[in-house]
């Protein structure tokens, strides 16, 4: 797996985002201190726009030198707010900008404020997107932005975009702009193709990174691979494993053998396990690895001897991250042996795999921190899992059959077995259908590193199948007894207790999740005004209504955003809430766009801004 | 449970991705997108206002007038939440293989090379042995649930999803084709004791 990029960039740290999890500082927080300083004696700008001259000219400038290594982004906010000096200077030291909302700010106000950027990161939809809650057209267009950075930015040379809605046209425009483009980073992105992959492959000469992670990219029916320069390449990373089309693999075998760079190379299902050996032959460099289907897609030739798989696997010595596996066939599992001692990073959520063929290969993973895992391993896979990982950080268990009804394989045994096998867990997203309060406590007492804790009891309001009480008394474990936790999902039955315990002790929660959870408005009010650290909130089908929102107007301009769909709120509710609260927008979404407007809020979708209203709204979305 | 559904009427709020007005036999129940999903960009005609709810892959579907069944559970939209790429990817293996053709290698003992062959597209057992004697040049003669095959010389096995080898017949038709993994064809004088490792 990739290093976990859907937490890559969440606030769960305070770090710009790094390009690798708990690895070095990326590529532009280097360029940071490489770039020209302007000198501490204050002798001739070296920079390229022109600076009025004033009288502390000399101690902005030894500001600016020490504003460079700030990379946190949190400090870099507060050393803005201390004078109009250090606002100044530090905007002329950010190189890294990260917008977590694209709508919070205009680009142009963006733009205007820093002049120097090199890398931008930007967010559009909230993650309840994902799960088809949002019209399809509700917005978070790149357009703008890659405008507004192609006339500011000339320098650019990293673009990070999660949940934005991207464009041909927006790729191209970004490929003529920036000469000294190096990284395209797309996380959960739609609206463009093909084409506009094969326009960033042949107009960024300088290009080193091009991730597509999780995004949707329409089949334009080109062949974007062959559109790499000739001529040897810079590229160190290439991730497509989720571009649904076949490459030419000629041309892909061909890009490989001219990149010598090349570390980070993720396939996608389409390619077979014959064209990987071919692959990997050429790059015995690689350190993350996405294998593609890993299995035979054709009839096999008739005598044809298959490749020596692990022969291929041991001469790639630095892999350290293995993800991919999206058909496998068990019988080619043993060609990854060689390499699993040395993976810190094993993505395994689309391989289904039964138990033994999940035992044969964790035996031999014993530096392993990073897991990604389906349900069909059971709670004797995990069990496998909780004997040999013993520096396991982060955990995810997905379900084979995500539906209500499954049968769910595993269940609180494996969750228990974890906690008390991998004492040094930071974060676990677990999906099962049995669960109890005592295994969540467990957690709670086994595994104190806990930063995220999500977990999805996927049949709705579930309580402890030992006990039948409610699970309220396991998240109040959590909230009481992790003491870093930031980020939490709750689910199973819930009463207001939960959330009295979220708000009595998860005074760092800066994520909360909540669906079909809660009894009356006390619940929310908990949470709003016991959770001053709380950033963004997510619910779903909770009994929260008008009362319980405008506890929370304290607090609102504290936050990323509120998300509450298939609650009890009202248009007069919400509304209250966008007139107290100027720069609030307040979005209301519905689905039936021929129902009446009722007083009924099915989607409320509400986030600060400094520039009021958007006009890009579809018909689905009114801002009152 | 504390929270009442009734005064709501949620059903009517309910976010779906079918089109307004559309006739569902049980409430809450979701238009699933079926397994098999283009990601060919969609004429800009054809996704029009009403279907804003719709991904692409729906709206071809819809015109492909795909025969997929719709799921037989009642759904909530969006949970439990997991991605839909995610969920496509289950069920587009299962609907292709559905589509496609099941392929699984063939062997038989004494042979140069492996063969492959498609199992969907036989009825049932008596076919598939059939065609296995017909490309292998053996008599297998029939199933009998008591002896197996007994008297020929050659008996038809296969491995399961778990790893196990099977008498070909023992269970029925539709699991095997869903579990079987590969057939190989022993020498009888090799299959004794079948359960054993082989």
């Amino acid at each position: 797996m990739r290093e976990d990029p859907v937490s890559e960039m969440s606030e769960d740290d305070d770090r710009s985002p790094p390009s690798d999890l708990g690895g070095p500082a990326s590529v532009t927080v280097s360029s940071n201190k490489t770039r020209n300083c302007t000198g501490v004696c204050g002798s001739g700008s070296s920079s390229i726009e022109f600076q009025a001259p004033y009288p502390d000219q000399v101690l902005e400038n030894v500001l600016e030198s020490v504003l460079y290594f700030l990379t946190s982004r949190r400090d870099r906010s507060a050393a803005s707010l201390v004078c109009k000096s250090w606002y100044r200077a530090e905007a002329l030291t950010r190189s890294e900008l990260f917008i977590g909302n694209c709508y919070a700010v205009s680009p142009r106000r963006a733009t205007r404020r820093f002049t120097r950027v090199r890398s931008m990161s930007i967010k559009g939809k909230p993650r309840f997107a994902d799960f088809n809650l949002m019209p399809t057209n509700w917005g978070a267009y790149f357009t703008p932005w890659v405008a507004a950075m192609a006339k500011a930015y000339p320098w650019l040379e990293k673009v990070y975009l999660k949940r934005m809605s991207v464009s041909d046209d927006d790729l191209a425009l970004l490929s003529e702009s920036f000469p000294g483009f190096k990284e395209l980073v797309l996380v959960c992105c739609e609206g463009f193709g093909t084409s506009g992959l094969a326009v960033v492959a042949s107009k960024c000469r300088q290009l080193r990174v091009l991730d597509l992670i999780e995004s949707e990219v329409m089949d334009d029916d080109v062949d974007w691979i062959s559109f790499f320069p000739e001529s040897q390449i810079y590229l160190e990373s290439l991730t497509f494993d989720c571009v649904e089309c076949h490459v030419n693999f000629e041309a892909l075998e061909k890009l490989v053998i001219r990149s010598p760079s090349l570390k980070k190379l993720r396939l996608n299902r389409l390619v077979s396990i014959g064209q990987l050996y071919r692959l990997m032959i050429r790059a015995p460099q690689l350190t993350h690895l996405g294998t593609g289907s890993f299995s035979t897609l054709e009839v096999n030739a008739q005598g044809e001897q298959e490749p020596d798989y692990i022969s291929a696997f041991s001469a790639s010595k630095s892999l350290v991250c293995l993800s991919g596996f999206r058909d496998i066939w068990s019988d080619y599992l043993p060609a990854i042996y060689p390499v699993c001692a040395n993976l810190t990073n094993l993505n395994f959520s689309y391989a289904n795999i039964n138990p033994d063929q999940l035992k044969s290969v964790i035996c031999y993973c014993g530096n392993l921190q990073i897991f990604w895992v389906l349900d069909s391993i059971c709670d004797e896979g995990l069990q496998a899992v909780a004997a040999k990982c013993k520096e396991l950080r982060e955990l995810r268990v997905f379900p084979v059959d995500p539906s209500e009804d499954a049968e769910g394989p595993v269940s609180e045994v494996g969750l228990q077995a974890i906690s008390e096998g991998c004492r040094n867990l930071q974060s676990i997203l677990y999906f099962c259908q049995r669960m109890t309060n005592a295994a969540v406590i467990a957690m709670s007492k086994n595994c104190p590193d806990l930063v995220v804790f999500r977990l999805c009891i996927m049949g709705r309001l579930r309580p402890d199948h030992l006990t039948g009480e409610p699970m309220d008394e396991g998240f109040g474990a959590i909230v009481r007894n992790c003491k870093k936790l930031t980020r939490l999902a709750v689910s199973g039955l819930l009463t207001d207790r939960a959330f009295g315990y979220i708000g009595k002790y998860g005074k760092l929660v800066r994520t909360l999740s909540v669906a079909f959870a809660g009894d009356s408005d006390m619940g929310l009010k908990y949470v709003l005004e016991g959770c001053p650290k709380l950033e963004k909130l997510e619910i779903r089908d909770s009994p929260f209504g008008d009362a319980a929102l405008s506890s929370g107007l304290h607090h609102y301009y504290n936050m990323r955003f509120l998300w509450m769909s298939s609650c009890k709120l009202s248009r007069q509710g919400c509304r209250e809430i966008a007139r107290a609260l100027p720069h609030l927008v307040v979005e209301v979404m519905k689905t039936d766009l021929e129902a009446e407007v009722g007083d009924y809020v099915e989607t409320l979708y509400m986030y600060r801004s400094l520039e009021g209203p958007r006009d890009d709204t579809p018909q689905s979305v009114e801002i009152l | 449970m504390a929270f009442e559904r009734e005064d709501l009427n949620l059903e009517a709020t309910e976010l779906r991705l079918g089109l307004p007005g559309t006739d569902q036999d049980q409430s809450k129940e979701k238009k699933t997108p079926p397994g098999v999903k283009t990601n060919k960009r969609a004429l800009a005609a054809d996704v029009n206002e009403g279907d804003e709810f719709q991904s692409n892959a729906n709206s071809d579907i819809k015109k492909r007038g795909q025969e997929t069944a719709p799921p037989s559970k009642s759904q909530v939209v969006g949970w439990p939440p997991v991605r839909s790429y995610r969920k496509n990817c289950f069920q587009a293996k299962k609907t292709e293989t559905e589509a496609s053709g099941i392929y699984v290698k063939i062997s038989m003992d004494g042979a140069p090379y492996l063969r492959k062959m498609d199992v969907k597209v036989y009825k049932g057992y008596s076919e598939l042995l059939r065609s296995m004697e017909d490309m292998f040049k053996i008599k297998v003669g029939d199933y009998c649930e008591r002896e197996g095959y007994s008297g020929s010389e050659y008996v038809p096995t296969y491995e399961d999803k778990d790893g196990d080898w099977m008498l070909v017949g023992d269970v029925p038709w539709e699991m095997f084709i869903t579990s079987c993994k590969r057939l190989r064809i022993m020498k009888s004088s090799e299959a004794r004791g079948l359960g054993c490792a082989v």
